[in-house]
């Protein structure tokens, strides 16, 4: 009698042992991440490797081990192509139980898995795709677009430039879903303060060789040549203007989206003077220069692009609202990331909107000479800051069905 | 200003000469095809690779030897050429006495592998390669800037093609590699060391892919996947050609740059896609290629 008593005594006490904290919400007690991304194209610089090194960090600094919170990371190649990518994220929704996608560059990819997740009702935190649809038309309770967009990045560089003098455009644009919306996004702004689009031209994506796309630019005569393109496709274009002459023929290019890593591969006898928005620069102040050591000692020593900011960031984000929903149901998970405000090291304090848009400062950056770059990637000046309310598309304009 | 089909003569031209210009890449890689498969049978997808190694040998040469683009001219395609000995020496001449396909899957295999040590290595966006300081600077022809750069490629690219179909169809060393090919015993019963021919000419094909991406450095980024996007298309401007055919690749080639172009111009959007469809329409009414012989 006794001894069964002390038995269930024991028992008893190692159950109440084993009882952890109150994760026992989250699906097969485990939080699945899966960042899918370009890991082998124009694009794996921008994202790529560098997002599964942010996502990790993101988890070691919330510090899920400590908390009893069982984080894994999957990851995937998409090779720029929805049809690959919408496979992965089914398979890894039905099959390998992730909870949740993170980074997606490559628009059109970016929004066959939106649809896919609002199927699945899991969640979507997009950190690598650029069309501002995403928050618009094509706007979903499950997915939340972080980093930037086609109309921060219109209004941003194009507004800038138009407001210098560049008031004629021709365009030079990526044949698919992103290359479209920033052609459209730029052209709207380029038209409202008072610029001419005298033409545009698609290119096959990815392209390689420009020169004839080039051409025609060179004999619109516009002043401007809006690139409106990306990665491994931007750079080829800026090398190859250099090459016909068009900026010494006095029309500048405006690289409508540009990263660090872009930069780097052009080197800064060619890229010096371009002007382009984006939402984080590594050398901004001694938060982001910390992290962006520790990054980069994980990272074959490149240097972060926002992408790979936006990734930490969200990961960060999207962890802290599953220790406060105590849930990782995507719907309800998203709804208490847009309800609680966000606060990292990399983007400072922001908040996101009903339609999925997270808010935070953009900046306008120049390329510096070569002569006045100190150390390795120090490429950026900082013209301005363009704070987020200015920065992103105001909440009504959006034809997003959730706004009402 | 006069006009065709709604484009002045002028940007017209200028389109053509473009043209001209991607019409010798593809010249270049598809002699080296041409020259692998009609000589020897070897479906050799690796020359995408080769290509892109040429290129990034000139790039280390420059950067870590400081050796400019002339000597990378001359040395960068002898580096590769040994690399493309050894992997036929160690591996292609296994695989004779197989099907072709098995040929196709070791070559398409090495082109993975090789892209994949490089992107490990070098990242995707490619590296940076100065052009050379006398190539700089272009031409004013009126109806365009022709980058001096550029015409030297269509000029050169010219004169290697012209090269090497003459010592293949004209001369005696081209003649033993066509008749070892057609019968190697017969020809080996006579003397001639056949194993060795088949090892320098694969040697000879690669290196004028390395040759290619040379010239291709300067304007082209320098990055691991140049060539998968490039050897696709060289491969339907081969089939175009005639598998068998040097002349045929050769013109071919310049052909399908010039058609390439006009596309740019009137409908960009199918400007990757037009040189399929000519393949397909091709392949429909003489499937041996146009100047291809039906063996």
């Amino acid at each position: 009698m006794r001894t069964t008593f002390k038995l269930a005594a024991w028992a008893a006490a190692a159950a109440l042992a084993c009882a952890g904290p109150a994760f026992a919400q989250v699906s097969d007690g485990v939080v699945k991440i899966g960042v899918m991304n370009d890991m082998s194209g124009l694009y794996a610089d921008v994202t790529g490797p560098g997002s599964v090194v942010a996502a990790k960090m993101a988890i070691e600094d919330f510090g899920a081990a400590r908390k009893g919170m069982k984080v894994e990371v999957v990851s995937a190649d998409h090779q720029n192509k929805p049809d690959v990518g919408s496979t992965i994220a089914r398979t890894w929704y039905d099959v390998d139980k992730v909870d949740a996608i993170f980074d997606v560059p490559t628009s059109s990819v970016a929004l066959a898995i939106s649809q896919l997740t609002r199927e699945k009702g899991k969640a979507f935190i997009n950190s690598g795709a650029a069309t501002s649809d995403l928050t618009g038309k094509a706007c979903s309770p499950n997915t939340i677009h972080w980093t930037y967009d086609t109309w921060m990045l219109a209004n941003g560089t194009g507004s800038a430039i138009v407001k210098n003098g560049g008031d004629s455009w021709f365009f030079l644009t990526a044949d698919y879903a992103f290359g479209h919306a920033l052609e459209r996004d730029t052209e709207a702004v380029v038209l409202k303060n008072g610029g001419k689009v005298l033409g545009k031209v698609r290119h096959p994506f990815p392209g390689s060789d420009f020169s004839s796309f080039l051409l025609q630019a060179q004999s619109s005569k516009a002043k401007i040549i809006g690139l409106a393109n990306a990665g491994g496709d931007t750079i080829n274009s800026i090398k190859q203007a250099s090459e016909f002459g068009i900026v010494k023929g006095g029309q500048k290019l405006a690289g409508m989206l540009v990263f660090i890593s872009d930069v780097h591969g052009l080197g800064l006898n060619t890229a010096q003077g371009l002007i382009y928005t984006e939402t984080f620069y590594w050398d901004l102040n001694d938060q982001t220069r910390a992290w962006t050591k520790r990054f980069v000692a994980q990272n074959n020593n490149k240097y972060p692009t926002m992408v790979h900011a936006g990734v930490y960031s969200s990961v960060l984000h999207y962890l802290k609202a599953i220790e406060a929903a105590k849930t990782d149901d995507g719907t309800k998970v998203v709804a208490q990331m847009k309800a609680m405000p966000t606060d990292d090291p990399l983007f400072g304090k922001g908040s996101i909107r009903a339609d999925g848009r997270k808010m935070h400062n953009a900046y306008l950056v120049e390329v510096k000479k070569p002569s006045e770059s100190k150390g390795p990637y120090d490429y950026e000046k900082v013209l301005a800051t363009i704070p987020a309310e200015q920065a992103f598309r105001p909440l009504n304009q959006g034809e997003c069905p959730l706004v009402k | 200003m006069t006009e065709i089909f709604g484009v002045p003569t002028q940007a017209l031209f200028g389109q053509l000469l473009i043209g001209l210009i991607n019409g010798s890449f593809y010249a270049l890689l598809s002699l080296g095809l041409a020259v692998i498969f009609g000589l020897l049978n070897i479906i050799n997808f690796t020359h995408g690779a080769q290509y892109m190694m040429g290129a990034f040998v000139a790039y280390l040469m420059l950067n870590k030897l400081g050796l400019g683009y002339w000597w990378a001219l001359l040395l960068a395609p002898v580096v590769v050429g040994v690399t493309g000995v050894l992997i036929e020496r160690l591996m292609l001449s296994r695989l004779y006495k197989l099907d072709h396909l098995y040929g196709l899957l070791l070559t398409f295999g090495l082109a993975l592998i090789i892209q994949g040590l490089f992107r490990n290595e070098y990242g995707s966006s490619g590296q940076p390669y100065q052009m050379p300081g006398e190539l700089t600077g272009a031409q004013n022809l009126g109806f365009m800037f022709l980058p001096n750069y550029r015409g030297w490629i269509i000029g050169a690219s010219l004169l290697v093609c012209l090269a090497t179909w003459y010592v293949i169809e004209r001369t005696k060393l081209g003649s033993y590699l066509r008749a070892a090919t057609e019968n190697p015993q017969l020809v080996q019963a006579f003397g001639i060391n056949v194993p060795l021919m088949i090892t320098l000419t694969y040697g000879f094909g690669v290196a004028l892919a390395a040759f290619a991406g040379v010239m291709a450095a300067p304007i082209y980024q320098v990055s691991p996947q140049m060539g998968a996007d490039l050897i696709i298309v060289v491969f339907a401007v081969v089939v175009i050609g005639g598998m068998g055919s040097i002349m045929g690749a050769i013109l071919t080639g310049f052909g399908l740059g010039l058609i390439e172009g006009l596309t740019k111009v009137f409908y960009p959007e199918a400007s990757n896609i037009v040189i399929f469809v000519i393949m397909v329409i091709v392949l429909l009414i003489k499937p041996a290629g146009l100047f291809g012989v039906q063996k």
